[in-house]
């Protein structure tokens, strides 16, 4: 069976070359199914893993109760010092709370890329937001002053946006801001966004109410502490998360609607891609039935037939796949591109074809191959042997 | 000498929409071994059907069928077609090569059915290739020889598993007179020097005459000649 499989099937290899048209029907469709399949995957995983790592379960934040997100909240003053006193929440040295009531506002800024104006977020940071964030680190540049109207800028923002390199004045409120440095903290939601002196933002907006407070938990654990407390106070109507739970919530509806662009789309153009596959096998069966029907009159048998019908469509299918998965890799991967968010501002994040959708999107290629093949095989294993040969 | 291939009262009808029509009445011959018999008579006539029956390639609606020494009718289908490698060569009308391969390789297709080794194999497809005076033609496709070269390959091809049986359908049906002459005389040293059985189709009266017996079918029966050629 081996022998006689391998001979037909390296038969129908060679004879590809005089099919060549036809063949490129199954390796062009699957590539680009499996093309677009894996760099919208990568994108559902970029934007996902960006907003995974912006959260650390060792912190929390909170909103006004029935909040979905930042902007929607807003929290007294009075009540972001019951929050920070709260039990579960670290103190540093000085034995004071290490948190940040924060606000987060709306400004349009120029793409890079088209010039088109798009939303950016900038948020106002307590004293503490440094400590309480340890990942953010200044890499060009100064952190701002208290009471000055200055900015740091998250270096994917620069990346996207124009006039936000340091030295840049950005208005916004009828207010003049300088952009006094640049910050990392390595590639999370926060490095899209702008961040200044919380009471001098606070000021230029013309607010006195803040949006969120985050705190830094003594560990993990003591969140159901700081939870219980804050959820039982009756002066409080809020709502207490740990960081990545609140992320993760975040990106769930954008998560949902790339998924359903992979796998709908996808889906889509990978049935267009097996009708593909269906019409090149019938037709590579079809230009073959009397080499087949001589094969089967000479001993070969119906199991060898099918055998190498489904290598040649997997084959062709594994072919596409790979020159897909390259494609998307080569143009795709390392991409840095920003959508907007749950705050209705732009998150950048970069794209990655991981090995694990490289070989998600050769998986599909060879699903469809099956399927695209499993029709043809079955009838040049069915060909009446005696009427194929007559039909010559 | 025994009969190497044996019908009775066979019948073979088609069903063609709601028609059916029988091919072959209740036919019954018998061929022996060592025998060369041309198969005659006009299109329609079931000589090709006659021809698949005794080569396994189809089975009878009723009666019997022994060929080799097996009941061929009662086998499935996977087993006909160990059947056919092991007992039949099949010679075609149009050679039926497979265009990719070079002659010596489309021989060597019915050695990939046996368990010989590929020195071995390459030695008897080099035999083969001898015996039909081919051997210098070995590395040439088929696009590369002549009608008449491209059916000594196939002749080739159905010898060289050693098989009990020739089954040559119009083998010079697609040849001029001369190449047909030769191609003849080959099949005629196969079935006199090698004891190779023969059974061929034809239309042509010229070619018949080189088979040492004639059957003549009409209208699904035999109408001359004998049923015990």
């Amino acid at each position: 069976m081996f022998k006689q499989t391998t001979a037909i099937t390296a038969m129908n290899l060679r004879s590809i070359p005089q099919r060549v048209g036809t063949s490129w029907v199954i390796v062009i469709g699957i590539a680009v199914t499996v093309a677009v399949l894996v760099s919208v995957l990568a994108m559902v995983d970029g934007f996902s893993k960006t907003l995974a790592n912006t959260g650390r379960a060792d912190r929390a934040i909170v909103l006004r109760g029935g909040s979905v997100a930042e902007l929607s909240s807003t929290i007294s003053r009075d009540n972001t010092i019951t929050i920070m006193d709260a039990p579960g929440v670290k103190k540093d040295a000085d034995g004071k709370p290490i948190a940040s009531a924060e606000m987060v506002a709306v400004v349009a800024l120029p793409q890079r890329r088209t010039g088109t104006a798009a939303n950016v977020t900038v948020r106002g940071i307590g004293a503490k937001a440094l400590e309480l964030r340890p990942e953010i680190h200044i890499v060009a540049g100064r952190m701002f002053q208290p009471a000055v109207r200055e900015l740091i800028v998250g270096h994917s923002a620069v990346t996207q946006f124009k006039g936000v390199d340091i030295g840049s004045h950005i208005t916004f409120r009828n207010t003049d801001w300088t952009v006094v440095g640049e910050f990392e903290s390595g590639g999370d939601a926060h490095e899209s966004e702008l961040m200044g002196d919380i009471e001098t933002v606070l000021s230029a907006f013309r607010r006195n109410l803040f949006q969120s407070v985050t705190v830094m938990l003594d560990s993990p654990a003591a969140f159901a502490q700081f939870k219980d407390k804050l959820t039982t106070d009756p002066t409080l109507t809020v709502d207490v998360k740990r960081e990545p739970d609140y992320y993760a919530e975040q990106s769930k509806q954008l998560n949902k609607l790339l998924n359903f662009l992979a796998f709908g789309v996808g889906g889509i153009m990978a049935i267009g891609a097996i009708f593909g596959a269906l019409n090149t096998m019938y037709s590579a069966v079809s230009a073959r039935s009397l080499e087949i029907a001589t094969l089967r009159a000479i001993g070969f048998g119906a199991g060898a037939v099918v055998v190498s019908v489904f290598v040649e469509a997997l084959l062709l299918s594994l072919v596409g796949g790979l020159i897909g998965a390259a494609a998307a890799w080569l143009f795709f991967n390392g991409n840095t591109v920003n959508t907007l968010g749950a705050n209705f501002t732009q998150v950048v994040f970069h794209l990655t074809v991981t090995p694990h959708l490289l070989i998600s999107g050769i998986i599909w290629a060879c699903f469809i191959g099956v399927l695209g093949g499993l029709f043809p095989a079955i009838r040049a294993a069915r060909l009446p042997v005696a009427t194929a040969l007559r039909a010559a | 000498m025994s009969a190497i291939v044996s019908l009775h009262n066979v019948v073979k009808t088609y069903t063609r929409g709601k028609q059916t029509v029988e091919v072959l009445h209740n036919l019954s011959i018998e061929i022996a071994q060592g025998d060369f018999v041309a198969l005659m008579g006009p299109s329609g006539s079931g000589k090709t059907t006659l021809l698949n029956l005794i080569g396994g390639l189809d089975r009878p609606s009723r009666g019997e069928v022994n060929v080799a020494g097996e009941r061929i009718d009662q086998l499935s289908s996977g087993q006909l077609a160990k059947w056919r490698a092991r007992h039949v060569g099949f010679v075609f009308q149009f050679y039926n090569l497979m265009p990719m391969l070079s002659a010596e390789r489309n021989v060597e297709l019915p050695l990939l059915l046996t368990n010989l080794s590929g020195a071995q194999r390459k030695q008897n497809v080099l035999a083969a290739l001898t015996v039909v005076g081919l051997a210098d033609r070995a590395k040439h496709k088929p696009a590369e020889l002549s009608g008449g070269q491209a059916q000594r390959v196939a002749i080739a091809r159905a010898l060289v598993a050693d098989p009990t049986l020739l089954v040559c359908d119009e083998p010079t049906g697609d040849l001029d007179r001369t190449t047909a002459d030769e191609i003849l005389h080959l099949l005629q040293m196969l079935n006199k020097d090698h004891g190779k059985t023969i059974v061929m189709v034809t239309h042509d009266p010229k070619a018949a005459e080189y088979a040492s017996h004639q059957l003549h079918l009409d209208k699904g029966q035999l109408v001359e000649g004998s049923a015990h050629a």
